[in-house]
Protein backbone atom coordinates (compact mmCIF):
# COMPACT_ATOMS: atom_id res chain seq x y z
CA UNK A 1 0.00 0.00 0.00
CA UNK A 2 2.32 2.27 1.04
CA UNK A 3 4.68 1.63 -2.41
CA UNK A 4 1.97 2.44 -4.67
CA UNK A 5 1.30 5.84 -2.17
CA UNK A 6 4.98 6.61 -2.59
CA UNK A 7 4.60 6.00 -6.07
CA UNK A 8 1.36 7.62 -7.09
CA UNK A 9 2.59 11.27 -5.22
CA UNK A 10 5.32 13.15 -6.95
CA UNK A 11 4.05 14.11 -10.58
CA UNK A 12 6.92 13.06 -11.82
CA UNK A 13 8.50 15.71 -13.97
CA UNK A 14 11.92 15.64 -12.68
CA UNK A 15 11.65 11.78 -13.75
CA UNK A 16 11.23 13.03 -17.68
CA UNK A 17 14.50 14.13 -17.70
CA UNK A 18 16.11 11.18 -15.61
CA UNK A 19 13.95 8.43 -15.72
CA UNK A 20 15.86 5.94 -14.10
CA UNK A 21 16.96 5.89 -10.55
CA UNK A 22 20.41 7.00 -9.51
CA UNK A 23 22.70 4.36 -9.47
CA UNK A 24 26.14 3.85 -8.04
CA UNK A 25 28.65 6.39 -9.44
CA UNK A 26 30.53 3.73 -11.57
CA UNK A 27 28.00 2.24 -13.78
CA UNK A 28 27.46 5.19 -14.90
CA UNK A 29 30.38 6.00 -16.51
CA UNK A 30 29.92 2.25 -18.48
CA UNK A 31 28.23 3.46 -21.38
CA UNK A 32 29.89 6.79 -22.01
CA UNK A 33 33.25 5.01 -21.48
CA UNK A 34 32.55 2.59 -24.13
CA UNK A 35 30.89 4.80 -26.74
CA UNK A 36 34.23 6.69 -26.29
CA UNK A 37 36.16 3.57 -27.43
CA UNK A 38 34.31 2.48 -29.98
CA UNK A 39 34.74 6.22 -31.51
CA UNK A 40 38.63 5.85 -30.95
CA UNK A 41 37.90 2.51 -32.57
CA UNK A 42 36.43 4.24 -35.74
CA UNK A 43 39.04 6.90 -35.97
CA UNK A 44 42.32 4.80 -35.59
CA UNK A 45 42.47 4.03 -39.51
CA UNK A 46 42.49 7.70 -40.25
CA UNK A 47 44.95 9.01 -37.70
CA UNK A 48 47.32 6.12 -39.09
CA UNK A 49 46.32 7.71 -42.62
CA UNK A 50 47.09 11.34 -41.51
CA UNK A 51 50.32 10.26 -39.61
CA UNK A 52 51.88 8.66 -42.54
CA UNK A 53 51.88 11.30 -44.46
CA UNK A 54 53.96 13.07 -42.79
CA UNK A 55 56.79 9.85 -42.66
CA UNK A 56 59.98 10.81 -43.97
CA UNK A 57 59.36 7.31 -45.74
CA UNK A 58 62.64 6.23 -48.61
CA UNK A 59 61.48 2.94 -49.56
CA UNK A 60 58.47 1.85 -51.58
CA UNK A 61 56.42 0.83 -48.56
CA UNK A 62 55.55 3.09 -46.10
CA UNK A 63 55.27 1.33 -43.00
CA UNK A 64 57.88 1.94 -40.71
CA UNK A 65 58.04 5.53 -39.15
CA UNK A 66 61.27 7.03 -39.94
CA UNK A 67 61.20 10.96 -39.31
CA UNK A 68 58.82 14.07 -39.86
CA UNK A 69 58.40 15.74 -43.29
CA UNK A 70 56.63 17.77 -44.61
CA UNK A 71 57.90 16.72 -48.79
CA UNK A 72 54.98 14.42 -49.31
CA UNK A 73 53.07 17.58 -49.43
CA UNK A 74 55.14 19.44 -51.84
CA UNK A 75 55.43 16.74 -53.88
CA UNK A 76 51.58 16.11 -53.96
CA UNK A 77 51.34 15.67 -58.04
CA UNK A 78 54.51 14.25 -58.39
CA UNK A 79 53.06 10.82 -59.42
CA UNK A 80 51.07 11.71 -62.78
CA UNK A 81 48.84 8.57 -63.11
CA UNK A 82 47.42 9.28 -59.65
CA UNK A 83 46.68 13.02 -59.91
CA UNK A 84 45.15 11.85 -63.13
CA UNK A 85 43.16 9.43 -61.22
CA UNK A 86 42.05 11.95 -58.54
CA UNK A 87 40.96 14.64 -61.91
CA UNK A 88 39.21 12.10 -62.92
CA UNK A 89 37.14 11.36 -59.61
CA UNK A 90 36.88 14.57 -59.35
CA UNK A 91 35.51 15.30 -62.90
CA UNK A 92 32.83 12.28 -62.74
CA UNK A 93 31.93 13.44 -59.13
CA UNK A 94 30.83 16.52 -59.84
CA UNK A 95 29.05 15.46 -63.38
CA UNK A 96 27.23 12.30 -62.00
CA UNK A 97 26.07 14.55 -58.88
CA UNK A 98 24.58 17.71 -61.39
CA UNK A 99 22.54 14.86 -63.41
CA UNK A 100 21.60 12.52 -60.21
CA UNK A 101 20.37 15.51 -58.45
CA UNK A 102 18.01 17.06 -61.43
CA UNK A 103 16.67 13.91 -62.21
CA UNK A 104 16.55 12.83 -58.88
CA UNK A 105 15.23 15.83 -57.19
CA UNK A 106 12.10 15.59 -60.28
CA UNK A 107 11.53 12.05 -59.16
CA UNK A 108 10.49 13.31 -55.27
CA UNK A 109 8.49 15.49 -56.91
CA UNK A 110 6.65 13.61 -58.49
CA UNK A 111 6.71 11.03 -56.33
CA UNK A 112 5.52 13.32 -53.60
CA UNK A 113 2.92 15.10 -55.05
CA UNK A 114 1.32 12.99 -57.31
CA UNK A 115 -0.70 9.87 -57.76
CA UNK A 116 -0.58 7.79 -61.04
CA UNK A 117 -0.16 4.27 -62.19
CA UNK A 118 3.51 3.30 -62.32
CA UNK A 119 4.19 5.16 -58.76
CA UNK A 120 4.61 1.96 -57.03
CA UNK A 121 6.76 0.37 -59.80
CA UNK A 122 9.05 3.47 -59.50
CA UNK A 123 9.21 3.21 -55.84
CA UNK A 124 10.55 -0.73 -56.11
CA UNK A 125 12.73 0.33 -58.68
CA UNK A 126 14.51 2.84 -56.39
CA UNK A 127 13.92 0.43 -53.39
CA UNK A 128 15.83 -2.56 -54.91
CA UNK A 129 18.59 0.31 -56.51
CA UNK A 130 19.63 1.05 -53.09
CA UNK A 131 19.33 -2.27 -51.53
CA UNK A 132 20.76 -4.51 -54.98
CA UNK A 133 24.50 -5.19 -54.13
CA UNK A 134 27.17 -2.96 -55.77
CA UNK A 135 28.57 -6.01 -57.46
CA UNK A 136 25.64 -7.04 -59.37
CA UNK A 137 25.09 -3.32 -60.35
CA UNK A 138 28.52 -3.36 -61.55
CA UNK A 139 28.60 -7.12 -63.11
CA UNK A 140 25.25 -6.67 -64.77
CA UNK A 141 26.38 -3.00 -66.19
CA UNK A 142 29.38 -4.81 -67.24
CA UNK A 143 27.20 -7.54 -68.92
CA UNK A 144 25.46 -4.69 -70.75
CA UNK A 145 28.26 -3.08 -72.00
CA UNK A 146 29.84 -5.88 -73.64
CA UNK A 147 26.81 -6.88 -75.24
CA UNK A 148 26.23 -3.46 -76.72
CA UNK A 149 30.07 -3.34 -77.28
CA UNK A 150 30.48 -0.03 -75.30
CA UNK A 151 34.02 0.41 -74.75
CA UNK A 152 34.21 0.80 -70.84
CA UNK A 153 36.14 4.30 -69.54
CA UNK A 154 34.88 8.03 -68.58
CA UNK A 155 31.45 7.48 -69.92
CA UNK A 156 30.19 4.30 -68.43
CA UNK A 157 31.55 5.63 -65.23
CA UNK A 158 29.83 8.30 -65.50
CA UNK A 159 26.54 6.42 -66.86
CA UNK A 160 27.11 3.62 -63.70
CA UNK A 161 27.18 6.70 -61.46
CA UNK A 162 23.86 8.45 -62.18
CA UNK A 163 22.45 4.97 -61.72
CA UNK A 164 23.62 4.13 -58.74
CA UNK A 165 23.60 7.86 -56.62
CA UNK A 166 20.04 8.84 -58.15
CA UNK A 167 17.70 7.02 -55.59
CA UNK A 168 20.05 8.58 -52.77
CA UNK A 169 19.02 12.21 -53.76
CA UNK A 170 14.89 11.02 -54.48
CA UNK A 171 15.17 9.85 -50.73
CA UNK A 172 16.59 12.96 -48.99
CA UNK A 173 14.45 15.18 -51.52
CA UNK A 174 11.80 13.43 -50.61
CA UNK A 175 12.31 13.52 -46.82
CA UNK A 176 12.36 17.25 -47.09
CA UNK A 177 9.78 17.52 -49.08
CA UNK A 178 7.27 15.44 -46.50
CA UNK A 179 7.56 18.73 -44.03
CA UNK A 180 6.63 20.69 -46.62
CA UNK A 181 3.65 23.61 -46.24
CA UNK A 182 1.72 23.63 -49.54
CA UNK A 183 -0.51 26.34 -48.86
CA UNK A 184 2.64 28.26 -49.40
CA UNK A 185 2.53 27.48 -53.18
CA UNK A 186 -1.55 27.76 -52.61
CA UNK A 187 -0.85 31.24 -51.23
CA UNK A 188 1.89 32.06 -54.50
CA UNK A 189 -0.66 30.84 -57.12
CA UNK A 190 -3.60 32.51 -55.53
CA UNK A 191 -1.76 35.40 -55.90
CA UNK A 192 -1.81 34.97 -59.64
CA UNK A 193 1.89 33.07 -59.95
CA UNK A 194 2.31 30.58 -62.75
CA UNK A 195 3.57 27.59 -61.61
CA UNK A 196 6.98 27.74 -63.13
CA UNK A 197 7.58 31.05 -60.92
CA UNK A 198 5.95 29.15 -58.06
CA UNK A 199 8.56 26.59 -58.25
CA UNK A 200 11.81 28.68 -58.60
CA UNK A 201 10.15 31.50 -55.86
CA UNK A 202 8.26 29.17 -53.15
CA UNK A 203 9.24 25.57 -53.80
CA UNK A 204 12.81 25.48 -54.93
CA UNK A 205 14.00 27.94 -51.92
CA UNK A 206 11.91 26.22 -49.24
CA UNK A 207 13.04 22.70 -50.38
CA UNK A 208 17.13 23.58 -51.44
CA UNK A 209 18.25 22.52 -47.78
CA UNK A 210 17.03 18.71 -48.83
CA UNK A 211 18.75 19.13 -52.54
CA UNK A 212 21.82 20.66 -50.67
CA UNK A 213 21.97 17.44 -48.30
CA UNK A 214 20.93 14.94 -51.70
CA UNK A 215 23.67 16.36 -53.65
CA UNK A 216 26.45 15.93 -51.04
CA UNK A 217 25.68 12.80 -50.20
CA UNK A 218 25.51 12.05 -54.11
CA UNK A 219 28.50 13.27 -54.42
CA UNK A 220 30.41 11.77 -51.67
CA UNK A 221 28.87 8.62 -52.95
CA UNK A 222 30.55 9.03 -56.78
CA UNK A 223 34.09 10.21 -55.19
CA UNK A 224 34.51 7.18 -52.85
CA UNK A 225 33.03 4.37 -55.04
CA UNK A 226 35.26 1.25 -55.85
CA UNK A 227 32.87 -1.96 -56.52
CA UNK A 228 30.45 -0.70 -59.33
CA UNK A 229 33.57 1.52 -60.94
CA UNK A 230 35.94 -1.36 -60.80
CA UNK A 231 33.87 -3.33 -63.28
CA UNK A 232 32.70 -0.17 -65.66
CA UNK A 233 35.78 1.33 -65.61
CA UNK A 234 38.15 -0.57 -68.53
CA UNK A 235 41.69 0.83 -68.12
CA UNK A 236 41.04 4.41 -66.93
CA UNK A 237 41.44 5.19 -62.92
CA UNK A 238 39.66 6.54 -59.88
CA UNK A 239 41.19 7.73 -56.93
CA UNK A 240 39.87 4.38 -55.70
CA UNK A 241 40.73 1.77 -58.05
CA UNK A 242 44.44 3.72 -58.38
CA UNK A 243 44.85 3.30 -54.37
CA UNK A 244 43.41 -0.44 -54.45
CA UNK A 245 45.98 -1.49 -57.64
CA UNK A 246 48.47 0.14 -55.82
CA UNK A 247 48.75 -1.77 -52.57
CA UNK A 248 50.57 -5.03 -53.95
CA UNK A 249 53.68 -2.37 -55.34
CA UNK A 250 53.44 -0.50 -51.79
CA UNK A 251 50.89 2.45 -51.25
CA UNK A 252 53.17 6.21 -52.04
CA UNK A 253 53.17 8.30 -49.38
CA UNK A 254 51.11 11.28 -51.58
CA UNK A 255 47.82 8.67 -51.28
CA UNK A 256 48.15 9.54 -47.23
CA UNK A 257 48.12 13.01 -48.19
CA UNK A 258 45.05 12.72 -50.66
CA UNK A 259 43.04 11.11 -47.79
CA UNK A 260 44.41 13.28 -45.39
CA UNK A 261 43.15 16.93 -48.19
CA UNK A 262 39.94 14.97 -49.14
CA UNK A 263 39.31 14.61 -45.02
CA UNK A 264 39.86 17.54 -44.01
CA UNK A 265 37.80 18.94 -47.09
CA UNK A 266 34.82 17.05 -46.12
CA UNK A 267 34.74 17.82 -42.88
CA UNK A 268 35.48 21.56 -43.35
CA UNK A 269 32.07 21.76 -45.97
CA UNK A 270 30.06 19.38 -43.43
CA UNK A 271 31.14 21.88 -40.53
CA UNK A 272 30.02 24.93 -42.64
CA UNK A 273 26.94 23.24 -44.01
CA UNK A 274 25.58 23.08 -40.11
CA UNK A 275 26.80 26.44 -39.15
CA UNK A 276 25.04 27.51 -42.23
CA UNK A 277 21.80 26.12 -41.09
CA UNK A 278 22.17 27.23 -37.71
CA UNK A 279 22.46 30.72 -38.93
CA UNK A 280 19.21 30.26 -41.15
CA UNK A 281 17.59 28.27 -38.43
CA UNK A 282 17.97 31.48 -36.18
CA UNK A 283 17.03 34.37 -38.45
CA UNK A 284 13.76 32.30 -39.57
CA UNK B 1 5.86 5.67 -67.13
CA UNK B 2 4.18 3.53 -69.97
CA UNK B 3 1.08 2.65 -68.63
CA UNK B 4 -2.07 4.80 -69.73
CA UNK B 5 -2.72 7.72 -68.67
CA UNK B 6 -5.62 7.81 -66.42
CA UNK B 7 -7.66 11.26 -65.93
CA UNK B 8 -9.94 9.71 -63.27
CA UNK B 9 -7.76 10.33 -60.60
CA UNK B 10 -8.77 11.20 -57.15
CA UNK B 11 -6.21 13.76 -56.27
CA UNK B 12 -6.61 16.33 -59.23
CA UNK B 13 -9.59 18.41 -59.38
CA UNK B 14 -11.37 20.58 -61.26
CA UNK B 15 -9.56 22.25 -64.37
CA UNK B 16 -6.10 21.13 -64.20
CA UNK B 17 -6.70 17.53 -64.36
CA UNK B 18 -5.03 16.86 -67.70
CA UNK B 19 -2.60 18.86 -67.73
CA UNK B 20 -2.02 17.59 -64.00
CA UNK B 21 -2.22 13.87 -65.10
CA UNK B 22 1.05 14.18 -67.50
CA UNK B 23 3.13 16.02 -64.93
CA UNK B 24 4.23 13.34 -63.05
CA UNK B 25 5.25 11.43 -66.00
CA UNK B 26 7.11 14.09 -67.41
CA UNK B 27 9.24 15.25 -64.11
CA UNK B 28 9.27 11.12 -63.25
CA UNK B 29 10.84 10.19 -66.84
CA UNK B 30 14.54 11.29 -67.49
CA UNK B 31 15.49 9.23 -64.44
CA UNK B 32 13.05 6.27 -64.61
CA UNK B 33 14.32 5.57 -68.23
CA UNK B 34 17.92 6.00 -66.68
CA UNK B 35 17.19 3.90 -64.16
CA UNK B 36 15.23 1.24 -66.81
CA UNK B 37 18.28 1.20 -69.47
CA UNK B 38 21.40 1.30 -66.74
CA UNK B 39 19.72 -0.77 -63.44
CA UNK B 40 16.99 -2.95 -64.67
CA UNK B 41 17.80 -4.17 -68.73
CA UNK B 42 21.85 -4.78 -67.49
CA UNK B 43 19.75 -7.31 -64.91
CA UNK B 44 17.66 -8.41 -67.66
CA UNK B 45 20.87 -9.11 -70.05
CA UNK B 46 22.89 -10.74 -67.65
CA UNK B 47 20.35 -13.69 -66.89
CA UNK B 48 20.35 -14.17 -70.22
CA UNK B 49 24.00 -14.49 -70.52
CA UNK B 50 23.68 -16.48 -67.68
CA UNK B 51 22.07 -18.89 -70.45
CA UNK B 52 24.81 -18.98 -72.93
CA UNK B 53 26.78 -21.77 -73.49
CA UNK B 54 30.04 -21.98 -75.42
CA UNK B 55 33.43 -21.00 -74.74
CA UNK B 56 35.49 -17.51 -74.43
CA UNK B 57 37.47 -18.67 -77.83
CA UNK B 58 34.25 -20.23 -80.01
CA UNK B 59 32.36 -17.41 -78.58
CA UNK B 60 29.22 -17.77 -76.38
CA UNK B 61 25.65 -18.29 -77.59
CA UNK B 62 22.14 -18.19 -76.02
CA UNK B 63 21.15 -22.12 -75.49
CA UNK B 64 19.19 -21.72 -72.62
CA UNK B 65 22.22 -23.58 -70.82
CA UNK B 66 21.14 -23.95 -67.35
CA UNK B 67 24.18 -25.93 -66.18
CA UNK B 68 25.76 -22.64 -65.69
CA UNK B 69 23.87 -22.72 -62.70
CA UNK B 70 24.33 -26.25 -61.09
CA UNK B 71 28.51 -25.83 -61.68
CA UNK B 72 28.24 -22.38 -60.24
CA UNK B 73 26.63 -23.88 -57.61
CA UNK B 74 28.29 -27.21 -57.35
CA UNK B 75 31.84 -24.98 -57.98
CA UNK B 76 31.35 -22.43 -55.76
CA UNK B 77 28.93 -23.22 -53.16
CA UNK B 78 30.80 -23.32 -50.66
CA UNK B 79 32.28 -19.92 -51.17
CA UNK B 80 28.34 -19.00 -51.33
CA UNK B 81 28.33 -20.61 -47.51
CA UNK B 82 31.28 -18.83 -46.24
CA UNK B 83 30.12 -15.40 -48.21
CA UNK B 84 27.03 -16.05 -45.91
CA UNK B 85 28.75 -16.71 -42.81
CA UNK B 86 31.52 -13.54 -43.15
CA UNK B 87 28.31 -11.15 -44.12
CA UNK B 88 26.24 -12.70 -40.79
CA UNK B 89 29.17 -12.70 -38.66
CA UNK B 90 30.25 -8.48 -39.29
CA UNK B 91 26.21 -8.11 -38.90
CA UNK B 92 25.73 -9.17 -35.72
CA UNK B 93 29.08 -7.71 -34.54
CA UNK B 94 28.12 -4.29 -35.81
CA UNK B 95 24.45 -4.55 -34.23
CA UNK B 96 26.36 -6.38 -30.61
CA UNK B 97 28.81 -3.41 -30.77
CA UNK B 98 26.64 -0.24 -31.92
CA UNK B 99 23.36 -0.72 -30.02
CA UNK B 100 24.66 -0.09 -26.68
CA UNK B 101 26.37 3.22 -28.25
CA UNK B 102 23.45 4.26 -29.82
CA UNK B 103 21.79 3.70 -26.93
CA UNK B 104 23.81 6.00 -24.80
CA UNK B 105 23.76 8.84 -27.97
CA UNK B 106 19.86 8.89 -27.74
CA UNK B 107 19.30 8.67 -24.42
CA UNK B 108 22.31 10.50 -22.67
CA UNK B 109 23.64 12.42 -25.33
CA UNK B 110 21.88 15.53 -24.43
CA UNK B 111 22.84 18.63 -26.25
CA UNK B 112 25.78 16.56 -27.76
CA UNK B 113 23.94 14.12 -30.14
CA UNK B 114 25.24 15.66 -33.06
CA UNK B 115 28.41 16.00 -32.16
CA UNK B 116 28.43 12.03 -31.46
CA UNK B 117 26.80 11.47 -34.65
CA UNK B 118 29.37 13.83 -36.43
CA UNK B 119 32.42 11.62 -35.01
CA UNK B 120 30.00 8.49 -36.00
CA UNK B 121 30.10 10.09 -39.88
CA UNK B 122 33.73 11.02 -39.66
CA UNK B 123 35.35 7.64 -41.08
CA UNK B 124 33.29 8.45 -44.29
CA UNK B 125 35.19 11.34 -45.04
CA UNK B 126 38.13 8.55 -45.70
CA UNK B 127 38.26 5.91 -48.38
CA UNK B 128 36.57 2.92 -48.17
CA UNK B 129 39.94 1.59 -49.67
CA UNK B 130 42.46 3.40 -47.84
CA UNK B 131 40.55 2.99 -44.95
CA UNK B 132 41.06 -1.31 -45.79
CA UNK B 133 44.27 -0.51 -45.79
CA UNK B 134 45.01 1.30 -42.67
CA UNK B 135 43.64 -1.58 -41.06
CA UNK B 136 46.11 -3.99 -43.63
CA UNK B 137 48.91 -1.99 -42.19
CA UNK B 138 47.47 -1.95 -38.57
CA UNK B 139 47.38 -5.66 -38.20
CA UNK B 140 50.44 -6.87 -40.43
CA UNK B 141 52.69 -9.60 -39.26
CA UNK B 142 55.51 -6.91 -37.88
CA UNK B 143 53.07 -3.85 -37.31
CA UNK B 144 52.27 -1.94 -34.96
CA UNK B 145 49.86 -4.49 -33.02
CA UNK B 146 51.54 -7.09 -32.92
CA UNK B 147 55.13 -6.00 -33.71
CA UNK B 148 55.49 -5.26 -29.78
CA UNK B 149 53.67 -8.44 -28.39
CA UNK B 150 56.17 -10.90 -30.65
CA UNK B 151 58.97 -8.75 -29.02
CA UNK B 152 57.67 -8.96 -25.56
CA UNK B 153 56.96 -13.27 -26.34
CA UNK B 154 53.24 -12.71 -25.65
CA UNK B 155 52.88 -14.04 -29.07
CA UNK B 156 54.74 -16.81 -31.04
CA UNK B 157 56.67 -15.02 -33.68
CA UNK B 158 54.67 -16.78 -37.02
CA UNK B 159 51.53 -15.54 -35.34
CA UNK B 160 49.54 -13.57 -38.13
CA UNK B 161 46.23 -12.31 -38.31
CA UNK B 162 46.30 -10.72 -41.99
CA UNK B 163 44.75 -14.02 -44.28
CA UNK B 164 42.00 -15.11 -41.63
CA UNK B 165 38.72 -15.25 -41.53
CA UNK B 166 38.70 -13.44 -38.14
CA UNK B 167 40.95 -9.95 -40.44
CA UNK B 168 37.99 -10.38 -43.20
CA UNK B 169 35.22 -10.46 -40.64
CA UNK B 170 37.09 -7.58 -38.88
CA UNK B 171 37.57 -5.32 -41.76
CA UNK B 172 33.41 -5.73 -42.36
CA UNK B 173 32.48 -5.05 -39.11
CA UNK B 174 34.66 -1.52 -39.39
CA UNK B 175 33.64 -0.66 -42.50
CA UNK B 176 29.91 -0.92 -42.06
CA UNK B 177 29.61 -0.15 -38.49
CA UNK B 178 28.85 3.42 -38.87
CA UNK B 179 25.64 2.14 -41.53
CA UNK B 180 24.47 -0.20 -38.21
CA UNK B 181 24.47 2.41 -35.71
CA UNK B 182 22.67 5.52 -37.21
CA UNK B 183 19.71 3.71 -37.94
CA UNK B 184 19.03 2.19 -34.62
CA UNK B 185 20.47 5.48 -33.23
CA UNK B 186 18.01 7.47 -35.53
CA UNK B 187 14.88 4.29 -34.15
CA UNK B 188 16.03 5.06 -30.78
CA UNK B 189 15.72 8.23 -30.78
CA UNK B 190 12.60 8.50 -32.05
CA UNK B 191 11.30 6.85 -28.29
CA UNK B 192 9.35 9.20 -25.97
CA UNK B 193 10.95 9.03 -22.81
CA UNK B 194 7.45 9.27 -21.40
CA UNK B 195 7.41 5.65 -22.66
CA UNK B 196 10.24 4.67 -20.05
CA UNK B 197 8.22 6.50 -17.08
CA UNK B 198 4.96 4.47 -18.31
CA UNK B 199 7.14 1.56 -17.84
CA UNK B 200 8.68 2.24 -14.58
CA UNK B 201 5.33 3.69 -13.31
CA UNK B 202 3.83 0.26 -13.94
CA UNK B 203 6.74 -1.24 -12.27
CA UNK B 204 8.92 -2.71 -14.83
CA UNK B 205 13.10 -2.96 -13.89
CA UNK B 206 15.49 -1.58 -16.08
CA UNK B 207 15.88 -4.56 -17.94
CA UNK B 208 11.96 -5.00 -18.31
CA UNK B 209 11.88 -1.83 -19.88
CA UNK B 210 14.85 -2.29 -22.14
CA UNK B 211 13.93 -6.00 -23.40
CA UNK B 212 9.90 -4.94 -23.69
CA UNK B 213 9.91 -1.22 -24.58
CA UNK B 214 12.97 -0.25 -25.74
CA UNK B 215 14.24 -2.96 -28.13
CA UNK B 216 10.84 -3.48 -29.91
CA UNK B 217 10.48 -0.17 -30.80
CA UNK B 218 13.66 0.12 -32.10
CA UNK B 219 13.11 -2.80 -34.45
CA UNK B 220 12.88 -0.38 -37.90
CA UNK B 221 16.21 0.71 -36.93
CA UNK B 222 17.84 -2.72 -36.53
CA UNK B 223 16.18 -3.74 -40.08
CA UNK B 224 17.33 -0.91 -41.66
CA UNK B 225 20.89 -1.93 -40.37
CA UNK B 226 20.65 -5.19 -41.64
CA UNK B 227 19.74 -4.10 -45.08
CA UNK B 228 22.16 -1.80 -45.22
CA UNK B 229 25.27 -4.04 -43.28
CA UNK B 230 24.25 -7.32 -44.48
CA UNK B 231 24.12 -7.48 -48.37
CA UNK B 232 26.91 -4.91 -48.88
CA UNK B 233 28.88 -6.77 -46.41
CA UNK B 234 28.27 -10.27 -47.79
CA UNK B 235 28.78 -9.24 -51.33
CA UNK B 236 32.02 -6.84 -50.83
CA UNK B 237 35.51 -8.31 -52.05
CA UNK B 238 37.69 -5.61 -51.53
CA UNK B 239 38.25 -6.71 -47.54
CA UNK B 240 38.89 -10.17 -48.16
CA UNK B 241 41.30 -9.20 -50.75
CA UNK B 242 43.25 -6.61 -48.81
CA UNK B 243 42.64 -8.00 -45.44
CA UNK B 244 42.28 -11.88 -46.38
CA UNK B 245 44.11 -14.73 -48.11
CA UNK B 246 43.35 -18.21 -50.30
CA UNK B 247 40.99 -19.84 -47.66
CA UNK B 248 38.67 -16.56 -46.89
CA UNK B 249 38.12 -15.86 -50.23
CA UNK B 250 34.45 -14.18 -50.61
CA UNK B 251 32.01 -14.98 -53.82
CA UNK B 252 32.13 -11.36 -54.24
CA UNK B 253 36.15 -12.12 -55.44
CA UNK B 254 34.68 -15.28 -57.58
CA UNK B 255 32.87 -12.57 -59.62
CA UNK B 256 35.40 -10.56 -60.15
CA UNK B 257 37.84 -13.26 -61.30
CA UNK B 258 35.38 -14.80 -63.61
CA UNK B 259 34.45 -11.71 -65.11
CA UNK B 260 37.16 -9.91 -65.53
CA UNK B 261 40.04 -12.10 -65.46
CA UNK B 262 38.73 -15.27 -66.69
CA UNK B 263 36.29 -13.47 -69.31
CA UNK B 264 33.85 -16.39 -68.23
CA UNK B 265 31.21 -14.07 -68.38
CA UNK B 266 27.57 -16.91 -68.31
CA UNK B 267 29.46 -18.26 -65.27
CA UNK B 268 30.12 -14.88 -63.79
CA UNK B 269 26.70 -13.72 -64.79
CA UNK B 270 25.22 -16.88 -63.32
CA UNK B 271 26.92 -16.29 -60.13
CA UNK B 272 26.10 -12.61 -59.61
CA UNK B 273 22.24 -13.55 -60.31
CA UNK B 274 22.72 -16.44 -57.64
CA UNK B 275 23.94 -13.68 -54.94
CA UNK B 276 21.10 -11.11 -55.93
CA UNK B 277 18.02 -13.52 -55.58
CA UNK B 278 19.69 -14.92 -52.44
CA UNK B 279 20.36 -11.84 -50.78
CA UNK B 280 16.72 -10.97 -51.76
CA UNK B 281 15.25 -14.19 -50.30
CA UNK B 282 17.01 -13.28 -46.85
CA UNK B 283 16.23 -9.66 -46.64
CA UNK B 284 12.72 -10.15 -47.08
CA UNK B 285 12.58 -13.66 -45.08
CA UNK B 286 14.40 -11.29 -42.14
CA UNK B 287 11.73 -8.79 -42.83
CA UNK B 288 8.94 -10.92 -42.24
CA UNK B 289 10.28 -12.28 -39.25
CA UNK B 290 10.71 -9.16 -37.94
CA UNK B 291 7.47 -7.98 -39.27
CA UNK B 292 8.44 -4.92 -41.27
CA UNK B 293 6.12 -5.01 -43.98
CA UNK B 294 6.35 -2.22 -45.40
CA UNK B 295 10.30 -2.51 -46.56
CA UNK B 296 10.25 0.12 -48.72
CA UNK B 297 9.96 2.13 -45.66
CA UNK B 298 13.44 1.34 -44.67
CA UNK B 299 14.53 3.85 -47.97
CA UNK B 300 13.39 6.64 -45.82
CA UNK B 301 16.01 6.24 -43.44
Amino acid sequence: MSAVASREIPLRESALLQPRPKRRSWTRLILPTYTAIVIVYLMVPIFVMIIFGFNNTHGRFNLVWQGFTLSWYQNLFAIPDLTTSLINSLVIGVSATAVSTVLGTMIALALDRYAFPGKSALNLTLFLNIAAPEIVMGATLLALFIQLQIPQGLLTIFLAHVMFIMAYVTVTVRARLAGFDRSLEEAAQDLGAPPLITFRKVTLPLIFPGIMAGALLAFALSIDDFVTTYFVAGSVNTFPLWVYGATREGVPPQVNVMGTLIFAGGVLLALLNVAYQRRAAKLQ
Amino acid sequence: MEQPLRTDLPVIAGSRRRRRSIAPYLLSLPGAAWLLIFFLVPMAVTAFISLEGGDLFTGFTFSWNFSNYSQALSSYGPIFIRSLEYGLAATAATLVISYPMAYWIAFRGGRYKSVFLFLLLLPFFVSFVIRTISWQFILSDQGMVLGPLKELHLLPQDYHVLATSFAVIAGLTYNFLPFMALPIYVALERIDPRLLSAAHDLYANNVQTFLRVVVPLSIPGIFAGFLLTFVPATSDFVNASILGGVSSTMIGNVIQTEFLTNNDYPMASALSIILMVVLLIGVLLYARVLGTSDVTGVAEL
